[in-house]
């Protein structure tokens, strides 16, 4: 397998226009004659399928949910960052491009990022065109807010539902198409495999999750845009049915995935309460605007949070990042909520919170100030707590949240299998080790409006595909594949339930491979986790029927992919001998307890390529090249 | 604490549904009500039974998946609350709980609480966009928006597409849901091309879809989980009163873009 990151020479700001300029165009009347296969209608799907759609491409888009509308996009809340400069404090291209180089460790692709930093202002203009009712000014332009790991106030929000709002944007301009029969969406529809002809991603195996029924579907090219694995530490502010199948499938099949053991840990999420607990529930970073984080100083302080005097917090991020205070990033924060909570400093039940306070706020401010800003996020506070963020500081701790890694892909965001394009969460592209906030909206709409619709009909001008029915037989062989998999789920019969096998998965990769991780607790993840795989295929039990609605079988389907995956995911991590952004070796620090890279050693990208099952993955690496910016130690002092 | 359960269990479409009771036991108020699902669940599988279906993926009361009549009401009747958000130290030791599916002809069960609801999709397709296509936006801030005129229509956005609306309607309508569409999309000033045309084919789309009419009262609102406000019915029966008046409706009805 050949890396070819494909970067257009050139200087870093000419790279996209050029690049442009140079790439070969599919005729207008052509385009119909060509199929786009696009798995996944969050932001980056449904932005991919309407902008393909509307150039004329005969687009398929498939989901697995019950609506395209429903995708984990929908759940952001905080916002999207812009280099619009409508704050007037200095912003610009460069500075978007460099704070997320800089936020993500310095282990992102230099030209992506820059490219994605240029787009990010079409966005914006795209987003308002469609209606996005962004939040304004008294004078009628766009406001913006404050986020972590930047001193310029760049994101565009909606209230506290900017996800949703972008979501249906996108999810609008996808159903125009479906109106306008440019597209065809098959929602409540499961991509089980991948389907490879000659070296070619040439359509994809599914099963309808109403029916039952498998059915394969052949296209010139296929584009996943399947969102995030983070669920494979079953607690996570990720939605429920987020899985890594499609890209994992992928991955088996031939595109080598990079990177995955950068995963975010969220700073502000509501501490979990109890065994019983089905998901993790966001507060949104931009509370950090107004919020302040604290614990009390002495760990035998145990009088409630309102009678603890000023003289006995412990202001921590602000005391420790003086600069950037309670908006550190997140890798920084979650980390520095997690020592003091192991100093025995953390407050609430079990010691597993840290407050975020808005007294001063709303001082400041008044409370109706604060109610507007972050109205739905307090109530959504005391719907889950019971407890008034007004009254009494909240309590928040770090959870899973978000993945950087994702299938490898070049600057086209194509993956190292021919025809197969990556898109948004699922790919590994702009992040680095370390995922600013507001920036995977921007990511995922600048993927699927503005990027993809370029390459890949530059992909079509440039490369010869021969037409190929579902009725190739590499298609009925998956197909039975896929059959026999299924079969196999439904007739073990065991005794214990697939959400007690993916509670069980969750709690040893959240325990050895979480927050901060050292090569014991890796070793013994990496013994662990196939003895679990083992008894999972010996003793896990599915009820019903595989032609009908079965959401068991759904569950162990994906959880039987964690369940490997999850050993990528360590061995990435045991491999990567320094600390970086989210992934953190507690063998590699600095005297005062910060990320210690090591750029000799690791300034790669390391892309894992399948060899079957049972066998160690083989690593490839990509040498990350910086032509613009110096690496330097991240400073947020 | 224990509660007794009686839910809808459905097979599938074709087959018809019935009540089962069961019991949920060491509940902890703490939970939601989703999560208490999910304990009886594991129970059930543990006993050899099928699991009770049930729709919902972010649990946070933003998707629109969950959908659960609880004791009559969509959502267990909490103010601005999904059923995913409902918790369960709003009920007491000993309470019995009925669980039924969404009931309206356009939503048909697909298997116990699980409903179709892409008739919701099919009205979106008709005209619940504004018509520009990748690349034809101006610069964002050349077009300016009252700051009360942008809060209005993301009031009107804010709808989830849960359905509860049609569910709470004796004649299991969406005009609440249609109206929301109408008002979001056609008070920005980016909607006004299409502003009397859209309410038409919405309009249009939803009685083809199946969904009943309207007669006002106002149930949809009460069970709203974002509290979306009958105001923009109002608003849509203004819109397409016009769009009636100005041959609008014909024009919509002939054109196929
Ligand atoms: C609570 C929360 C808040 C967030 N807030 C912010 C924020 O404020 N700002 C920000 O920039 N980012 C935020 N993020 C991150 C951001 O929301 C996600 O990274 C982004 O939305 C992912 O978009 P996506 O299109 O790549 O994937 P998703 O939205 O996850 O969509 C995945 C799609 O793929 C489909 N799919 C997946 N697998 C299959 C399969 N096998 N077959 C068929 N279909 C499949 C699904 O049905 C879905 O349609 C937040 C994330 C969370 C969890
Ligand atoms: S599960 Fe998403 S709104 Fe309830």
């Amino acid at each position: 397998m050949k890396l070819d990151p494909k970067i257009p020479s050139g200087p870093l700001q000419q790279k996209w226009e050029r690049y442009r300029l140079e790439m070969k165009l599919v005729n207008p009347a052509n385009k119909r004659k060509f199929d786009v296969i696009v798995v996944g209608s969050g932001l980056a799907g449904a932005s991919a399928a309407a902008s393909l759609a509307e150039l004329g491409y005969n687009v398929k888009c498939f989901c697995f949910h019950d609506s395209p509308r429903r995708a984990h996009s929908i759940a952001a809340q905080g916002g999207i960052n812009a280099a619009k400069n409508y704050q007037n404090d200095g912003d610009s291209i460069y500075r978007l491009f460099y704070d997320t180089i800089k936020g993500g460790d310095f282990r992102a692709r230099e030209a992506n990022v820059y490219r994605l930093a240029q787009v990010s202002v079409n966005i914006i203009d795209q987003c308002v065109a469609q209606g996005v009712p962004f939040a304004r000014e008294y004078g009628g332009a766009l406001a913006n807010r404050s986020f972590g790991g930047a001193q310029v106030s760049r994101t565009f929000y909606a209230r506290g539902q900017t996800g949703q709002q972008l979501l249906i944007g996108a999810y609008q301009a996808l159903q125009r198409q479906v109106g306008l029969g440019r597209c065809q969406m098959l929602p409540m529809t499961e991509m089980l495999d991948l389907v490879v002809i000659d070296g070619q991603a040439r359509g994809i195996v599914t099963r309808n999750l109403a029916t039952g029924e498998i059915a394969s579907h052949a296209a010139d090219a296929v584009v996943l845009a399947t969102g995030g694995y983070g669920n494979v530490f079953y607690l996570s502010t990720n939605a429920k049915t987020c899985n890594v199948t499609a890209t994992f499938r992928a991955f088996k099949r031939g595109a080598a995935f990079a990177n995955p053991c950068y995963t975010q840990i969220h700073p502000t999420c509501i501490p979990v309460s109890g065994d019983y607990q089905s998901k993790l529930t966001l507060m949104s970073e931009s509370l950090r605007n107004d919020g302040r984080v604290w614990v009390p100083k002495s760990k035998e302080d145990t009088r409630p949070p309102n009678q603890i005097p000023e003289a006995d917090r412990d202001y921590y991020l602000e005391r420790k990042y003086p600069s950037y205070g309670n908006l550190a990033p997140r890798d920084i924060a979650s980390r520095a909520a997690k020592e003091v909570c192991d100093e025995g400093r953390g407050v609430g039940p079990g010691g597993k919170g840290v407050y975020l306070d808005f007294a001063h706020a709303i001082g400041r401010l008044g409370e109706k100030e604060i109610r507007e800003r972050y109205g739905n996020l307090f109530e959504m506070y005391e719907r889950i707590t019971g407890e008034d963020g007004y009254k009494t500081p909240m309590r928040i701790y770090p959870a899973v949240h978000y993945t950087m890694g994702g299938t490898w892909v070049d600057y086209n965001l194509m993956s190292t299998l021919d025809g197969l394009f990556v898109i948004g969460e699922a790919n590994f592209s702009d992040h680095g080790a370390n995922r600013l906030g507001a920036s995977a909206l921007m990511q995922g709409l600048a993927d699927g409006y503005f990027v993809l619709p370029n390459t890949l009909g530059n992909y079509f001008a440039s490369s010869k595909q021969s037409k190929i029915s579902h009725s190739h037989s590499e298609f009925r062989k998956t197909e039975d594949e896929v059959k026999a998999r299924l079969q196999r789920l439904l007739s073990i019969r065991g005794r214990r339930t697939v959400n007690s096998f993916h509670r069980e998965l969750g709690k040893l990769m959240w325990d050895k491979c979480g927050m901060a991780r050292n090569e014991k607790g890796l070793s013994e993840a990496l013994q662990r986790i196939p003895a679990l795989r083992q008894e999972f295929w010996e003793n896990v039990n599915v009820l019903g029927e595989g032609g009908e609605l079965n959401q068991s079988l759904e569950h162990a389907g994906r959880l039987a992919d964690f369940l490997e995956f999850a050993e990528l995911l360590c061995l990435d991590a045991l491999t990567r001998a320094e600390s970086c952004g989210g992934h953190f070796r507690e063998e590699f620090q600095t005297e005062d307890g910060e990320a210690l890279r090591s750029d000799e050693r690791f300034a790669f990208v390391s892309a894992w390529e399948y060899q079957g099952p049972d066998t160690r993955p083989v690593l490839h690496k990509e040498p990350l090249v910086y032509e613009e910016v110096k690496m330097t130690q991240r400073s947020y002092k | 604490m224990n509660v007794t359960l009686r839910v809808w269990r459905q097979k599938n479409s074709k087959t018809p549904g019935r009540f089962v009771e069961y019991q949920a036991k060491n509940i902890i108020p703490d939970m939601s009500f989703l999560e208490m699902l999910d304990v009886v669940n594991e129970d059930l599988i543990a006993r050899g039974e099928e699991p009770i279906a049930f729709d919902s993926d972010c649990r946070e009361g933003i998707c629109g998946k969950c959908s659960a009549v609880v004791n009559g009401v969509p959502h267990g009747g909490h103010r601005g609350t999904t059923v995913c958000q409902l918790h369960m130290r709003h009920f007491k030791d000993g309470d019995r709980i009925v669980i039924e599916p969404w009931r309206a002809t356009a939503f048909p069960v697909i298997k116990d609480l699980v409903v179709d609801r892409s008739a919701f999709d099919r009205i979106i397709q008709a005209s619940g966009f504004i018509s520009v296509s990748t690349g034809q936006a101006p610069e964002a801030n050349s077009i300016s928006i009252p700051r009360v005129v942008a809060e209005r229509a993301m009031d009107a956005a804010a709808c989830i597409g849960c359905g509860a609306c049609v569910a709470a309607c004796k004649n299991a309508s969406a005009m609440l849901f249609v109206a929301a569409k109408n008002a979001h999309l056609g008070l920005l000033p980016q909607g006004q091309a299409e502003r009397y045309r859209r309410a038409f084919t919405l309009v249009k789309a939803m009685d083809e879809a199946g969904f009943g009419s309207c007669t006002n009262t106002n149930s949809c609102e009460a069970v709203c989980p974002k509290e979306i406000s009958v105001e923009f019915i109002a608003r849509l029966n203004r819109d397409y009163a016009v769009a009636l008046l100005r041959g609008s409706g014909r024009e919509a009805a002939s054109s196929a873009d």
